[in-house]
């Protein structure tokens, strides 16, 4: 979706990107992007939050007046909650884990091994 | 100064880019993802006030279905696609994309696409209109298709509609 915004931006079209992957839409590099430090998923808002959802698109609009230089990153001030251990867990590898995924990668290239001999795509 | 303070020893935001490159690599993948980056952005500048311009809304969802996508296969055959405001959708299809299933959900369609936050703002006259229909670009693992095939869509379906402003949400 950066690499949109920034062929919007070259033809004159101003853009913000809402987001929650923040190192993602940074390092590809956007005109203005309104950070909600959010699980992914939701970066307009926590779900029927509508004050909130309210709040973040008056953030975004505000951010496309304001940016007087391209990457400009504007983190909302709006957390998730108390409880963080989101953050922690979001697709994370842990020891336990470990042994599964290696087996569960193994069977996925396996299958597209065999898709391919047979002519077909995986 | 108010809020409250804290201290921290990493990042306090997740980095995704290490992330899924950890989690692929557990899987047996040994070449990362590639990610784009770029030194320079470029910057347009507003034509216009805000309160005289039309905004587009663009996603990265696909339209709803009830059937699952194919497994491991993020584009499918998906393609730009576009969608009237009116009535707003009432769920979008969002099983295919990386977005944090266990933390949330992506039910409340508005969590994600704010039509009826936008709209409101145009009723109070911070923004002047919401364009008659929304888009979806699809998320693509191939950046040459998203360059060459899918933003010089959008950017034509953006003049069709003549917007003077783009707002763009990812899951």
């Amino acid at each position: 979706m950066s690499l949109v915004a920034r062929h919007l931006e070259a033809d004159g079209i101003p853009t913000v990107v809402i987001g929650s992957a923040r190192d993602i839409v940074e390092e590809c590099g956007v005109a203005r992007f309104l950070f909600s430090d959010f699980p992914l998923g939701n970066p307009c808002g926590a779900p029927y939050d509508r004050p909130m959802q309210q709040a973040i698109v008056g953030f975004a609009l505000d951010l496309l007046e304001s940016a007087t230089l391209p990457r400009t990153t504007v983190q909302t001030p709006l957390r998730w909650g108390d409880d963080e251990s989101w953050k922690e867990r979001y697709a994370r590898v842990d020891p336990e884990a470990a042994e599964a995924l290696r087996r569960a990668g193994e069977a996925r290239r396996a299958a597209q091994t065999r898709a391919k001999a047979r002519g077909g795509s995986a | 100064m108010s809020g409250r303070a804290s201290a921290t020893t990493h990042r306090s935001f997740v980095s995704y880019i290490d992330r899924t490159r950890e989690f692929y690599a557990a899987q047996g993948y040994d070449r990362p993802y590639r990610w784009s980056r770029h030194a320079d952005a470029p910057l347009a500048s507003l034509t216009r006030p805000l309160a005289e311009s039309r905004i587009a809304l663009v996603t990265t969802a696909s339209p709803w279905r009830d059937a699952r996508g194919k497994p491991g296969s993020l584009r499918a055959d998906k393609q730009v696609w576009s969608a009237p405001i009116d009535p707003p959708p009432t769920r979008l299809y969002t099983d295919d994309l990386s977005w944090d299933k266990e933390a949330t959900h992506t039910e409340d369609v508005e969590s994600f696409l704010p039509i009826a936050a936008v709209q409101a703002l145009v009723r109070t006259g911070r923004v002047g209109a919401l364009a008659p229909r929304f888009h979806g670009v699809p998320t693509d693992y191939s950046q040459r298709r998203t360059i060459e095939q899918d933003a010089p869509e959008l950017l034509r379906r953006c003049h069709e509609d003549e917007v003077d402003i783009a707002l763009l949400v990812p899951l």
